[in-house]
């Protein structure tokens, strides 16, 4: 039955157009970054390098597809968990304005398997939206620049990666922003599952992204106590998979405690949503 | 077929939002075969009952048993044999009409046969628009496609709550030609809900009336709405010959009111012509007798007053 379930969801949102706004709007965005990095990409380049040039000599192309894939999967913290929202907060809400609860709920199905189902369905879409960045942004940078070693700064030193030693930190790093982009959809889901229209769901997830992401940001004492409780502390953790060595006990605390926050809020939307009386 | 065996038993049923009664200590319950008019007026608790009894909403106290076994605890198997339309008729209106209809049957709970879909929408009017999205649908189409829903998985219980809303006499009609044929052709139950009293008399056998949640009456539609006294409304050429006729009469005790030409008399059915040759007989003109029973005025009465 999950299966079907599953399949039933995953053909729902396919089948909306709203859907499609965050593939086409990667796919406008990222082509244009391609653009601007092309035309003013080795001044970035430059300002990332220009401690070292006194002491070193770069050579080969380092603007190259790889590292314009980095600076995209930078930049895009905030653009990518609003077209995740905009999605996942009308998986239940949606079903609550149009009145099909009612269609979902009067059969032999389970309001546990209609959440798990709706959790599944809005990973697969976060999983592809991800997957559609990582095309457009690698694959297609990598047509476009050619690969070569990806430069990465830190905060004391940069760190030159062998276009050998890439890929597989390129498919990590992805990996772990579906991860972490799948807490953006349990929690745009657990809103959903509280109202019956999008729009709430859609603004407090990002209003509370933004709020998590201004205090991660500010370095007080009182607030630096607090930052191990904000998932955003942990979003962008994909940039471990670009160090040297790997700290992997980073990684794992990253991965368990966006893996804690997805149980979390799907427990809590189970929760709310096997009581919840269906009035729509 | 068991005869008399109950589909439904509600026991003491009950619901409170916050502040608000919806339904109070309601207990009815529903035999195999019945097509049950479950009649009130608009805010008398019937959707909130219906929603329980779908598992919608859970109630306060009470306990709902369908099949024999109670719903909280068996409520995957119940709604396998369930099928219903609860208000409106809502559907994914950015798919077409058979991908609504393909949905629901993955998670009926049965094995949909590949043609049950088309045979159902031939039988609602709606074949020629399989493929067109629901979103194109007329109010009386979604009704329609409704009913096709709720019939998908062949259920031995149809809940019908307001089917009939929106739609145009036609309409009504064939809803009703359908409810009959599903009682009579299919032996299916039917629990039919509506604020429309002469819609339930043409087509259920028993019925219940509830208001502010609670039951008000609850029997055989023929014996509730006829076996009964009747109030008649006699409408005289002159009002004043017409009370001095019946003074002193067997009849006047009867008299419930009198306004301008019309005086409204408690009978029996069968004492309305002697009534009627009595005024005739002592020179009274009678323009009009028209009776109305007691049960369609207190109902009027009570969905006059809800509104």
């Amino acid at each position: 039955m999950i299966f079907s379930l599953v399949k039933i969801e995953l053909m729902k949102i396919f089948r909306k157009w709203r859907t499609y706004i965050g593939f086409i709007a990667i796919g406008i965005l990222v082509p244009l970054l391609h653009l601007a990095m092309y035309l003013e990409g080795q001044n970035s380049i430059d300002f990332v390098t220009r401690g070292f040039r006194d002491s070193f000599v770069f050579v080969g192309n380092l603007l190259n597809g790889y590292w314009i894939s980095y600076i995209i999967l930078n930049a895009l913290t905030i653009h990518i968990p609003f077209l995740i929202a905009l999605v996942a907060a009308d998986l239940l809400a949606g079903e609550a304005t149009a009145g099909t609860y009612r269609l979902l709920v009067t059969r032999p199905v389970s309001r546990m398997q209609i959440i798990i189902s709706k959790f599944l369905a809005g990973t697969i879409y976060t999983g592809s939206l991800i997957f559609w960045l990582a095309t457009m942004s690698l694959v297609v940078g990598l047509i476009v620049f050619g690969g070569g070693e990806l430069i990465v700064a830190g905060s004391k030193a940069i760190i030159i990666f062998d276009s050998s030693d890439v890929l597989w930190r390129f498919a990590l790093a992805y990996g772990f922003a579906i991860l972490s982009m799948t807490v953006v959809c349990s929690l745009a889901i657990l809103f959903s599952s509280l109202v019956e229209n999008a729009i709430g769901p859609i603004v407090s997830t990002m209003a509370l992204i933004i709020i998590f992401i201004i205090l991660s940001a500010f370095d007080v004492q009182i607030l630096s106590d607090i930052k191990p409780y904000l998932f955003t502390n942990y979003m962008l953790d994909w940039r471990e998979f670009f160090n040297d060595p790997l700290d992997f006990s980073e990684i794992a605390k990253s991965v368990f405690v966006l893996f804690g926050h997805i149980l979390v809020f799907f427990a809590a939307t189970s929760y709310i949503f096997k009581k919840k009386d269906i009035l729509s | 077929m068991i005869p008399d065996e109950n589909i439904i038993e509600i026991t003491s049923l009950t619901k409170r939002f916050k502040d608000v009664l919806a339904v109070d200590d309601l207990s009815f319950s529903i035999q195999r075969g019945d097509v049950f008019g479950f009649l009130g007026p608009n805010g008398a608790g019937k959707s909130t009952t219906i929603r329980m009894v779908l598992s919608l909403i859970a109630p306060t106290a009470g306990e709902i048993k369908i099949f024999g076994k109670t719903l909280t605890n068996h409520r995957k198997e119940i709604l396998t044999n369930v099928g219903a339309i609860v208000e409106k008729p809502d559907f994914y209106l950015y798919l077409p009409a058979i991908k609504n209809l393909e949905i629901l049957a993955k998670i009926s709970g049965k094995e949909v046969p590949g043609n049950r879909i088309l045979e159902l929408l031939e039988l609602v009017g709606l074949k020629d628009r399989a493929k067109s999205k629901v979103k194109t649908y007329s109010h009386g189409m979604k009704q329609r496609l409704g009913i096709a829903q709720a019939l998908l998985h062949d259920p031995e219980l149809i809940v019908l709550d307001e089917p009939t809303t929106g739609l145009d006499p036609q309409g009504m009609k064939e809803i009703r030609d359908l409810i009959i044929r599903l009682s009579k052709d299919e032996h299916k139950t039917i629990f039919l809900s509506s604020h429309i009293l002469s819609e339930i008399e043409l087509v259920a056998n028993r019925m219940i009336i509830i208001n502010k949640g609670k039951k008000i009456v609850e029997g055989e539609v023929s014996h509730l709405l006829n076996s009964e006294k009747l109030k008649i409304t006699v409408e005289v050429e002159n009002i004043e010959t017409a009370k001095k006729v019946l003074e002193n009469t067997y009849w006047n005790n009867q008299i419930e009111s009198i306004n301008e030409n019309k005086i409204n008399i408690n009978l029996e059915s069968k004492d309305i012509s002697s009534l009627n040759k009595f005024l005739v007989e002592n020179g009274v003109l009678v323009n009009a007798l028209v009776p109305v029973r007691s049960l369609e005025d207190y109902f009027l009465s009570i969905t006059s007053s809800a509104k």
